[in-house]
Parts: structure tokens; sequence; C-alpha cells
């Protein structure tokens, strides 16, 4: 069974179709890439998955499970945890403590039992803690830990903002332009570092403009154009698809 | 534990306080102390709210008004036309009624104050949560009117209702008796122990808060204020967190109605009025916003000065001025300006550590 | 209720409801070209009146009041000037939090000038007795009056933003600043015009009710909950809303008198606000659609 299944998925803002009847499915331990021009639907695709807005039609199922009218926190809860195209760090927080957040889902302590210190918090928050660190050394930047991670450089915030998803130990992360603002050096690092997270055996969908790092990293790419679905294939066939060549790789 | 170590040198000012008035036979500046105490209890509990979760409320003196009016009228207002009742009845059969006489010798039949301050507490979260769950819907300028118009709201019921006493409130309190031996009240005997149960309440109140800031919890708040887009994505529960944290700064706010009202010995209308709630909102954001220890600081201070009446007529001025001095000038509070760039200064080191915060 | 009963409470609606509604367009000018809701709106209307209570004392009516909301425009100008211009883009709550300071300051200065005590204005035609029967009602003629002038500020509002220059570039600099920046207008200055004008026709609304109503020192607080009520209601940023949802709050509020006593009336416009604040914050004539794309 596929671990996600988008099933004609609709999004009409007024008279716009900013997605329009797109299918495809997910399946487990792959990196599938969405790709397409500027204004091609695919932010408002994956807001959709994710939960940020409904779909006006259609459907999306996770592990089997139907999608619609869950909230994000409901949909994180779930397994499914994602990043921003404009990374959204918790300014004011540490490194480490915006990690520790993403521990959320993993963990249970209260208003009550937090303001009392119960004994059986204390286990937990070290747990949280450790598993935190890990991560951050998982993604090499362990030392920054406990530097206020909105004042981290662009690519190191990008690393933050993946160990924070992989803290809620998801089954599928969602990457919105991982390499958005990042130089081509920064783009081949955070390209290595999802490969790292697809072979701890974590599902990827990401949405990415950057069609080195897309053809590098995917296993499979969904073409999408004026919302619309044109292709979806292998990198190595995508790269010969004419229509894909005609309306994106033509362009440049 | 951490905690409780650094409420320490807090505990020992407060007794040092203590000796030092009774050894300067300036012990009256201990009622200014109890008082400023009391509305510190409500503004660190403001401060969680607004600094942490990145809620504004302009409604908070209602909560501290609901709090301190219920204690006061269930205290003090007689039951005995309501005798047969089923509310009446109950409450009696719980023992939570106490007989007694007035000033002018007429018998009475009211609530006792433990009953009423739980009855009072539990009243102010109902309504934090009836109210608390459409208005933290809104953001920005609509959740600022919104829990300004609360607390107009609770204002004119106070002056409107007969039973709170309309302009002239409700006196005659009786003291509140925590247990035998010590109680809430004004008399002049009981100024020291007083002052220990308030400063008591208040680092408890410390204590359980700067717990829940370290926490899961915490972390999940400052998550919401740092962008509450991405704490959803993270699984946080946004709209209930924003409840809960609402419903926790309303419950310190009661508490501290209820206890400033025994010891005042009653309540008026000015408790519940929109100043106050700006006041309490000025001295969280003179604090540093999301800063505990700051809020507390000058939480004391300005009440302090303000009760002993510094500032004379310009009172209200002197809040209203601060408010815009400290968002124009000091954004992060007033203590961010000196102590971060005097230890840049002195040590030439980058603000590493976050904990530091006086 | 007599028709002469329900006649009397409606021109008490009107006279109220024409007052929120500029109330209300102020608060529209002011955040359709900052973003802002500026708290400090009801001290506006509170300092006109009082300005031109006290110039009366050296000058016939027409020149304390027309020096009055020159004054008030010049005390919105130097609000703006002091505490909004240089700010690089300030947090919203930042924002809310300077524009109470400035209304409690502007509240203090002036409980230290003009004291606690009620004043107003004379009528401007007649005295409180005299009447002019409407339907076998009787209005006293200021009543007639606010309807007049708040109709007037609005129209030449209108005109103003329609067909001058300076109005046009402020329309757009309320649909998009930096658009607006980049066709080489000065929006900066814009703003400053926008409190200026706030400042103006809240300071002229303070005259002209002031015979009815009264002035006081801390009658700002409850106009400017109303005024946003209304803003709200009509939808924040619409002009033409405000004025329907003025009118309808102040009939809604004049006829609950004879439901609710006078203490609570507050607290309905309150309840009002809140309503509609939970129930649709795009306010009654509203798209849901455009709402949208705005936070609330």
């Amino acid at each position: 069974m596929a671990l996600l299944e988008v099933k004609q998925l609709h999004k009409r803002f007024g008279g716009l179709h900013a997605v329009n009847d797109v299918s495809f499915q997910v399946e487990p331990g792959q990196i599938k890439a969405v790709i397409g021009p500027n204004g091609a639907g695919k932010t408002t695709l994956f807001n959709m998955i994710s939960g940020t807005f409904p779909a006006t039609s259609g459907a999306v199922l996770f592990q089997g499970r139907e999608l619609r009218g869950k909230k994000p926190f409901q949909v994180a809860s779930l397994g499914m945890a994602r990043t921003y195209q404009n990374i959204k760090m918790f300014s004011g927080m540490t490194a480490l403590e915006n990690v520790m957040v993403g521990r959320h889902v993993q963990s249970h302590a209260g208003f009550l039992s937090s303001m009392f210190h119960m004994p059986w918090t204390w286990k937990e928050e070290l747990d949280i803690r450790e598993k935190s660190m890990e991560l951050l050394a998982l993604l090499e930047i362990e030392e920054h830990a406990h530097t206020e991670a909105a004042s981290l450089a662009f690519g190191q915030q990008r690393a933050v903002e993946l160990a924070r998803a992989l803290a809620l130990e998801p089954t599928l992360l969602l990457l919105d332009e991982p390499a958005a603002g990042l130089n081509i050096y920064e783009t081949a690092e955070v390209g290595r570092l999802i490969t790292k997270i697809r072979d701890l055996g974590i599902t990827v969908l990401l949405v990415e403009h950057d069609m080195s790092l897309v053809m590098d990293i995917s296993d499979e790419i969904v073409v999408l154009c004026f919302g619309e679905k044109i292709a979806e294939d292998l990198p190595t066939a995508i790269q010969q698809n004419p229509e894909v060549i005609k309306i994106y790789l033509g362009e440049e | 534990m951490k905690k409780l170590l650094s409420i320490l040198p807090l505990l020992v000012v407060v007794i040092g306080v203590h000796l030092l008035t009774s050894a300067t036979d300036t012990m009256y500046y201990l009622t200014q102390m109890t008082m400023s105490a009391y509305y510190s209890l409500l503004i660190i509990g403001l401060c969680v709210l607004m600094g942490y979760a990145g809620q504004i409320s302009l409604g908070h003196a209602g909560f501290f008004a609901i709090g301190g009016y219920l204690s006061a009228a269930l205290t003090t207002r007689s039951l005995i036309p309501y005798q047969d009742t089923l509310p009446v009845k109950l409450l009696d059969s719980a023992g939570f009624l106490l007989a007694g006489q007035d000033i002018y010798g007429d018998s009475l039949l009211v609530v006792t104050p433990w009953a009423a301050c739980i009855i009072a507490v539990v009243t102010a979260a109902l309504i934090a949560v009836a109210i608390g769950i459409p208005v933290l819907k809104l953001k920005g300028h609509y959740l600022a009117m919104a829990t300004l118009g609360f607390g107009i709201i609770v204002y004119r019921v106070a002056l409107a209702c007969e039973y709170f006493g309309e302009a002239d409130g409700i006196s005659e309190v009786p003291a509140f008796m925590l247990f035998p031996g010590l109680s809430v009240s004004g008399n002049f005997g009981d100024r020291v122990s007083n002052y220990y149960i308030a400063w008591g309440l208040l680092l408890i109140g410390m204590v359980l808060l700067l717990n829940l800031m370290d926490s899961r919890v915490g972390r999940a708040l400052r998550g919401i204020h740092g962008s509450e887009e991405a704490a959803d994505a993270m699984g946080v529960n946004t709209a209930r967190f924003k409840l809960q944290t609402f419903v926790l700064s309303a419950v310190f706010a009661a508490i501290a109605g209820v206890f400033l009202t025994h010891y005042n010995g009653g309540i008026g209308p000015s408790e519940a009025g929109v100043m106050k709630s700006v006041r309490y909102v000025a001295i969280v954001a003179v604090g540093g916003m999301a800063n505990l220890w700051g809020t507390l600081l000058m939480g004391i201070v300005l009440n302090f000065l303000s009760l002993r009446g510094v500032f004379g007529s310009y009172d209200d001025a002197v809040f209203g001025l601060i408010l815009i001095l400290i968002m124009l000038f000091a954004p992060n509070g007033i203590l961010s300006i000196n102590v971060r760039y005097c230890l840049k200064q002195l040590t030439g080191r980058n603000k590493q550590d976050r904990e530091g915060e006086v | 209720m007599t028709l002469e009963l329900a006649i009397q409470y409606l021109m008490a609606g009107i006279t109220y409801g024409s007052i929120y509604a500029i109330v209300a367009i102020g608060f529209n000018i002011i955040y359709n070209t900052t973003g802002i809701i500026n708290f400090a709106q009801g001290e506006f209307v509170m300092f006109g009146g009082m300005i031109a209570i006290t110039l009366l004392n050296f000058m016939p009516l027409p020149i304390a009041i027309f020096l009055a909301v020159a004054i008030t425009m010049v005390i919105g100008a130097l609000i703006e000037i002091c505490f909004i211009r240089w700010l690089k883009s300030p947090s919203v709550l930042r924002m809310i939090i300077i524009t109470i300071g400035i209304s409690i300051l502007s509240r203090e200065v002036a409980v230290h000038i003009w004291g606690e005590s009620i004043r107003s204005l004379p009528y401007f035609v007649g005295n409180e007795i005299t009447s002019i029967p409407i339907l076998g009602a009787r209005i006293s003629p200021q009543v007639l009056w606010v309807v007049l002038v708040s109709a007037l500020m609005v129209l030449c509002l209108g005109i103003f933003f329609k067909t001058t220059s300076v109005g046009r570039e402020m329309r757009a600099c309320a649909a998009n600043r930096k658009a607006a920046t980049l066709c080489g207008i000065n929006t900066q200055n814009m703003v400053t015009l926008s409190f200026i004008l706030s400042a103006g026709i809240g300071a002229l609304a303070g005259c002209v009710m002031s015979p009815i109503t009264y002035s006081q020192y801390d009658m700002g607080t409850g106009l400017a909950i109303k005024g946003f009520t209304v803003a709200i209601l009509g939808g924040l940023g619409s002009s033409g809303g405000a004025v329907a949802a003025g009118l309808l709050l102040g009939i809604i509020e004049a006829f609950s008198v004879s439901v609710v006593p006078l203490a609570f009336q507050d607290a309905i416009s309150i309840a009002i606000l809140l309503a509609i604040l939970f129930v649709r914050p795009q306010g009654l004539f509203g798209s849901k659609e455009a709402a949208g794309l705005k936070e609330y």
C-alpha cells in the first residue's frame, strides 16, 4: 500500500484553479519530488496535504487514512512532518530548543505536571534533550546547539529545521523547497542530508525548483504545470520527456 | 530543584526586607510590599500569557475583579433570603456556610472564605474558558479590543449591580483564615504574617511558572510566539495551549484578587477598571515581556512606588509614559538595555546564555 | 411604544450613530494607510470638544470650533511624527501598546488641564429646550447639526479621496504601500496626513456632539471601543460600511434603553462587538473570500 495517496485533488481560489485534478502516490522509503515552474501550484498542493488549508475537492490518504478536516497539528501527530520554503524558526529559542519543540508529539507532560515538576516528567525531559542532541548531531550542527536559531546562517537554519521535523519521528517528511535561498554548495549539502534521512527509512516528499538537486536525489518525479499534473516518472525519463522540456527546462 | 535554588536569593531578600523594616522602625512599608506582591502575582501570570504565549490581554483586571468581588460578596452578603433554594442548601450541607452577625447585630448567613475563594477562582477559570475559546481565535488588534471589551463589561457589571455595591464596592469583608492562627486580613497585628503569606504565595507562583516555562509546555508556548504556523506543524495544538495559558493567567489573577480583597477588607470598581489592565500590561512590557524575573522585579518596584503615592496625581500618566517609552526605545524591556549592554562591555562576549535574565 | 417615543429613540440613535460612524471612519483612515488601529482615536474627539470649550471664552463659537479642529489636527500630526513615523516595521503588539500609551497620556494631559468636571459647548442654535416637532416627536436642533455635519464630513471625505490627487495618493498607499512608494508617493507624509485627517474629523465630531453628550476628559475610551465596534461591523477600512454600521449600532443602543437598564448600555454594545468578532470578523458587509486573505 502506498504511504501517501493524493486523489484528484482540486483547489480553487475564486476563479483560479491553483491545483487541478492532481493524483499521485508516494511509496514507502522513496524520495519523491514535485517540480514545476513558478505558480504551478506546488506549495498549494503541499499546504493541502499538511492540512494548512482544505482542498476544494479530492482526497489525501495517509497510511490509508483520510486526512480531510484534519488540522496541521493532527496531521503532524499522525506522523507527517514538514519544513517551510522560507524557514520558520522559533525566534528567541536556541537551535536545541527548536528541535526540542519537535519532540512535542512524542512526549506528554501537561500544564499541571510541568508546573509541579512531577517526577515522571524528569525522565521524559531528559529523553527529549538527548534525542534532540542526537538529531542535531545527525545533521552535523551539534556545535550550534546553544546558539539562538534565528541568528544561524541560512544553511544551518535549514539543518535545524530538518532536525526539528525529524524530532517528530515522522514516517513521511514533507520538504517545501529545501534548497531555496541556498548556494550550490549548501544545496549539495542539503541533498546529502536528505538522502541520509531517506536511508533512515523515512519517506520524503519534496517540492523543489532546483533541478540539479531533484535529479540527483529523487527516486520519482511529478511535474506540475498551471495546477495540472503533466508527467510522473523516473528522473531519467523526466529529463527526456519533450513536454517537460518544453514547459520547464526549455524556458531556461 | 534547580528552580528552588534560583528562588532562594529572593527568599533571602524577602526576609531581609522584613528585618530591615523592623530594625529601622519602618514596618509600614510592609503593607505596600504585601499589596505589591499580590498585584505581582497577577502580573507574572499575565507575563506567561503575553510574553511567552504571545497573546495580549487588556482585560486581566476583569479576572482580578471577578475573584475579588465574588469572594467579597459571598463572604459578606447574607444568604438568609435564599435559604430554601437548592444551591444554598447544597452549600449548607457541604459545611460551607457560616452563621454570624453583621455590625448592626442582624443575623447573617454567609459562605466561608475558603469555599468563597474556591468558588471565585473556579468561576474566573470557567469565564476564562468561555471567553477564551472565541477570543483567542483572534489576533493583534482584534484580540486587544476583544479583551478590552471583556474588561469593560466586568467593570460595568460591577458598577451597575446592587449586589456588587455599585460605585461603593463591597466593604467589611471578613478575614480569610487559611488555617487556625494564620489569616489574611488587614488587622494591624497580622501585618507581618500577611507579608509572608503574600510573598509565600508569590514565590510559589513564581516557582510553578518557572517550572512551566522550562518544560515541554513552555517550549511549545514559546514556539507559538515564535511562529504559530510552525508550532502547529510540529503537532502543537495551538488553540488548546493558548486557552490553557489564558485560563492559568486568569486563575493567577483571580487568586490575587481574592487574597488582596480579604487583606484590604474590601474591593471597589476601580480594581476592574481599564486603567488597571493597561497598567499590568505596561509592567509586563517594562519587565521585558518574555522575562519572568524582570516582570517580577518591575511588578514589585512599580506597584510599590505607585502604592506609596510617589507619582502623586500623575500615577496613570507615569504608566502611560512608561508604556510609550519602553515600546519606542526598549521593546525588550528596561532590563535588556543595561544588563545586556553592560555584560557585553564587561566580558566582551556575546549573549550566549539566555538563562541569565537578571 | 408610541410612535412619538419610537421617533424620539430613532433620532437619538441616529445622533449617536453618526458620531460612532465618524470615529469609525477615523479608525479606517489610519488603518488603511498604516495597518494600525489607533487606540487614541477617541481622544481626538475629546480634545476637539475640550479645546473648543476653552477657546469659547475668548472668541465666538464658529471660530473657536475652527481653531479647536485645527489644533487637534496639529496634535494628530505631532503624535504621528513623534511616536509612529520613525519606527521601522514595528510589530502589531508594539503598535497597540504605543497607541494605548498615547491614549492614556492624552487623557492625563486633559485631566490636568481641564480637571474631571463635565463641560459642554452651548447649543449652536437656541438652547436645551428649543425643539423642532418631527412627526409628533420633539427633536433638538442640535441633533440636526450633528447629523448634518457628519453627513457633510462623509461626503467631503468621499470627494477628497475620489477626486483630489492627494486623496488618490492616499488610496494608493492604502492599497499597496510598497507599490505606492515605488510610484514616487511619499508614503510617510501620507501617514502623517491620515493622522491629521482623522484627528480633524474626530475633533469636529467632538464639537458638534458636545452640547448634547457633554465633554469629559475620559470620554475617549468608550467612544473608541464603540467606534471600533462600528468599524468592524461595517468591515474594517470601509467608509460606507462604517456609516451604515454606525447608524445601526446607535439605533440598537437607543432602543435597548427600553429593555435594558441604562447602566448596562455600554455592556450591550461591547457584547455586540464581541459577538461580531467571533462570528463575522470581516463585518456585516465584508465578503468572506476577501476576509480569508486578512489576519484576525
